[in-house]
């Protein structure tokens, strides 16, 4: 096990420098630049040339990119462009809403969806199925911002349960940030929710018609012990690897719950430092980003091995 | 550097500095809750034009005059001033009191280095540093600015609001290069900059300058007594206008700094003031003047003749109360304002714009009118021009990209096969129209001038002339030439202005109306 974590560590290094790559070419080659957005809509071209240049963005393609992998050897992501604060500063600043909420979202779908997904594959072809893949067509249908847009109407403004928007750190004010995290972390939760809840169905559906639950019956074990000890341990390892790649798509996918709840994560940095074409700090998060990626498929991996002793590395 | 400080930023996520703020509330402090039309990133107002960064420091830094609500200018740090008999020496004298917020006092070597930085980069800075033989300071509070020629709107251009307001800093930050920008933010304004409150586009604060000496006129537009009313002022940037607008309606924010027509009925209910903001916007069509068929002013002419301001504005913002037809390229409502030339009569000649077109030689290439997706002003333009090149038999075609984009696009001469353009749309606040030095519309000098690269020698000519002229009546008389020419030749088209709102609790009071939004004088209840 030791061995399989060293490994993806090291090899997590040239997937890095990849990603690096790709991200350095693409924002270079993609139209627009920050000088034009620093100098702003009323500039002239010779404002924007003089601010290219002051920005070193005149410079060979070749140099800025080893200028820039050089100072990333050092620990340098750079600073941002435009606000001049340190990228690393930038994404610590706005990495704890994002983690929250992502967190948050996770708990409630596995707490809420896993054991609905089993149920409906329990009660196959029941009512109890139908109403939970009805439920979860539509949590996969209906965008993010409809549903939290709906939750502020009815539980924010018309119930006055909620506040509309903010965040409040839990290591500030528990009480408060829980109130501020119900609604987006809701909003964020019903989509995964369908998600997950159709691939367990499916899993432990397929576990169900096996042998071994055949002899579990035939040996007079009730159904609930047969669903809970035995099918849905042996279906995690589909149910685990949806959730692991739904952790890493809900830390780097959570802009729109982020922009309808104005809760100051890295969805929003990401999405703002993109269209300012704020160069040092879009690479700053990709990496961050490649980073999570990889440790979440470790842990996966890890997790793998922990509930199905049968496999090995 | 700017650096963040982890306790504070998380005690000043979004959501804490409310609850912060209800301590401080219940402290007997007033705290006022805004939420800007963007985000603040950029921190220095010389090196960008973006009207946050202007916002922001209209709060920080004082300014020598500025313009009241008419748009003219007044003083502001200037106590008094004369000019020569030959027009060619402005003495100022600066008011009693003046200190910037680190405690030494405003003096007259800071505003010429002040000047000197800004004239760097202003449009019309750049003029007026062109024709200074030499700017002098005399004592702590008085400077001299002399000329090598005259120069007559010299109050009109230290009084600017845009794209470059003038504003004073300390020497010793004024001193570093234009190419620089500052990382240091003290002025000798109203509000204090809190520094290590600053998220950038997130939220920011100012505390109220308890040393600042305000005039004792009342406030009008950017001018007059500056009276700060409440002890904080904190920004929070809220990019979905609908959380906004939730957010105000439900006391969250106390203030809304702009919303646009459409979602004005969205804020109903007692709590809640909607105003006309004072200043309106102006969409243009603009012409690349490089490119066919652009390149021949017959195909711009007939354009020009089948567009009419009313049913542009009646498509795109519908309520007429919301938006006027306007022909006064320098602003309706301005000193300025002339109906010099205007063609619109209201009805599209459609005969004529054929005529036209078919005498530009057009070839029947397809026009590539260039638009960007991600900003809602510019949305129904395109979809409308396209209709209207339809009607006299031009070809044409939308592309859309997002706004970094767009302006890189917009700056390239190459023709379109090569990523060029032929139309592109531009929106203009008011205030950045008054100038006849500083209106981007009006920089006539090709391929080096403002996107459209409009080249017409005897514009610039014109400018000049009114630069070296004193006398209003003469200049008016310039600037009707000016704005004729622009018609005839098709510099661009204007669509017509039209007025976006401000919003704020019944519990704000004393809100300025301002073509820029100013938080002096606002009280809460």
């Amino acid at each position: 096990m030791l061995r399989l974590i060293a490994l993806r560590i090291v090899s997590a290094v040239p997937v890095m420098l990849v990603v690096a790559t790709i991200v350095f070419l693409l924002l270079r080659l993609s139209p627009g630049d920050p000088a034009t957005i620093l100098a702003g809509d009323m500039a002239g071209p010779d404002a924007v040339a003089r601010m290219r240049v002051e920005l070193g963005l005149d410079r060979p393609l070749l140099i800025q990119y080893f200028a820039w992998l050089g100072e990333l050897a050092q620990g340098h992501l750079g600073q941002s462009i435009l606000s001049k604060v340190p990228v690393l500063a930038l994404i610590r600043d706005r990495i704890e809403p994002t983690l929250v909420l992502a967190g948050a979202a996770i708990l409630i779908t596995v707490l809420v969806a896993v054991p609905l997904g089993a149920i409906a594959a329990w009660r196959h072809n029941s009512w109890v199925d139908r109403a939970v893949m009805t439920l979860s067509v539509i949590g996969f249908s209906v965008p993010a911002f409809v549903i939290g847009y709906l939750l502020i109407l009815f539980l924010s403004i018309r119930a006055d349960l909620f506040p509309v928007q903010g965040y409040v750190s839990p290591f500030v004010d528990p009480i408060a940030a829980l109130r501020h995290l119900v609604l987006p972390s809701l909003t964020l939760a019903l989509v995964f929710m369908a998600l997950i809840a159709r691939v367990t169905r499916s899993s432990v559906l397929e576990v169900l018609g096996q042998d071994f639950v055949r002899t579990a019956r035939a040996k007079g074990n009730r159904e609930g012990r047969i669903l809970w000890r035995h099918a849905l341990p042996n279906a995690a390892v589909p149910i685990i690897t949806v959730i692991g790649l739904g952790i890493a798509m809900l830390i780097s996918g959570v802009v729109v719950t982020e922009s309808v709840f104005n809760l100051p994560g890295v969805g929003r940095l990401t999405i703002d430092a993109i269209l300012a074409r704020d160069y040092p700090v879009v690479q700053g998060l990709i990496l961050f980003f490649a980073l999570i990626y990889v440790g979440v498929n470790l842990l996966i991996d890890v997790a793998y091995v922990i509930v199905d002793p049968r496999i090995r590395y | 550097m700017t650096t963040l400080n982890r306790r504070q930023a998380l005690g000043l996520s979004a959501g804490a500095f409310l609850a912060l703020g209800t301590r401080a509330q219940a402290q007997g402090r007033k705290i006022l809750r805004v939420s800007p039309h963007a985000a603040l990133r950029v921190l220095d107002p010389v090196t960008t034009n973006a009207y946050i960064t202007r916002n922001h420091a209209y709060m920080v830094y004082d300014t020598l005059f500025s313009i009241d609500a008419q748009y003219r200018p007044q003083p502001q740090m200037v106590q008094d001033w004369t000019v020569s008999d030959d027009q060619l020496t402005y003495s100022f004298t600066l008011r009693e009191g003046l200190a910037f917020h680190d405690g030494p006092s405003v003096t007259s070597a800071d505003c010429l280095a002040s000047i000197t930085r800004w004239a760097q980069r202003d449009v019309v800075g750049r003029r007026l540093a062109a024709v200074t033989a030499a700017m002098e300071a005399g004592d702590a509070r008085s400077f001299k600015i002399v000329l090598k020629e005259p120069f007559g709107p010299m109050l009109e251009t230290l009084a600017r609001p845009s794209s470059i307001p003038l504003f004073i800093m300390p020497k010793r930050i004024a001193d570093t290069s234009p190419d620089k920008a500052l990382e240091e933010v003290v002025g000798s304004g109203p509000f204090r900059f809190i520094a290590s409150e600053f998220r950038p586009g997130v939220s920011w604060a100012y505390e109220r300058n308890e040393k600042y000496v305000p005039r004792a006129e009342p406030p009008s537009g950017l001018a007059g007594g500056k009276v700060v009313k409440v002890d904080r002022v904190e920004a929070l940037w809220l990019p979905s206008k609908q959380t906004a607008i939730n957010a105000l309606q439900k006391g969250e924010i106390d203030l809304l700094e702009s919303l646009n027509a459409d979602q004005r009925p969205m804020l109903t209910g007692p709590d809640v003031t909607v105003r006309r903001k004072p200043g309106p916007n102006a969409s243009t069509i603009r012409f690349n003047w490089l490119l066919p068929p652009f390149d021949n002013v017959k195909a711009r002419q007939a354009v020009q003749a089948v567009v009419t301001q009313q049913d542009y504005m009646d498509t795109a913002i519908g309520d007429p109360q919301s938006y006027q037809v306007c022909g006064a390229l320098f602003g309706c409502g301005t000193p300025l304002e002339t109906d010099a030339g205007f063609p619109d009569t209201g009805k599209p000649d459609t005969a004529r714009g054929k005529a036209l077109l078919k005498a530009s030689g057009y070839k029947g290439e397809k026009v590539a009118i260039i638009t960007p997706g991600d900003i809602a002003s510019f949305a129904p333009l395109a979809p409308l021009t396209q209709q209207v090149l339809k009607s006299i038999g031009m070809d044409s075609e939308i592309q859309t990209m997002e706004w970094s984009a767009f302006l890189a696009r917009r700056a390239r001469t190459v023709p379109v096969a090569e990523g060029g353009w032929n139309i592109a749309h531009a929106v203009f606040d008011r205030i950045d129209l008054i100038s006849p030095l500083g209106n981007m519309n009006f920089d006539a000098r090709g391929k080096s001038a403002y996107t459209g690269f409009v080249d017409d020698p005897e514009t610039e000519a014109l400018k000049t002339q009114y630069q070296r002229e004193t006398d209003p009546a003469k200049q008016k008389a310039i600037v009707e030439q000016m704005q004729r020419r622009a018609y005839e030749l098709v510099f661009y088209i204007p669509l017509g202005t039209y007025y976006d709102y401000e919003a704020f609790r019944t519990t704000v009071t004393g809100y300025v109306p301002s073509p820029v939004m100013v938080l002096w004088g606002v009280d809460k209840r």
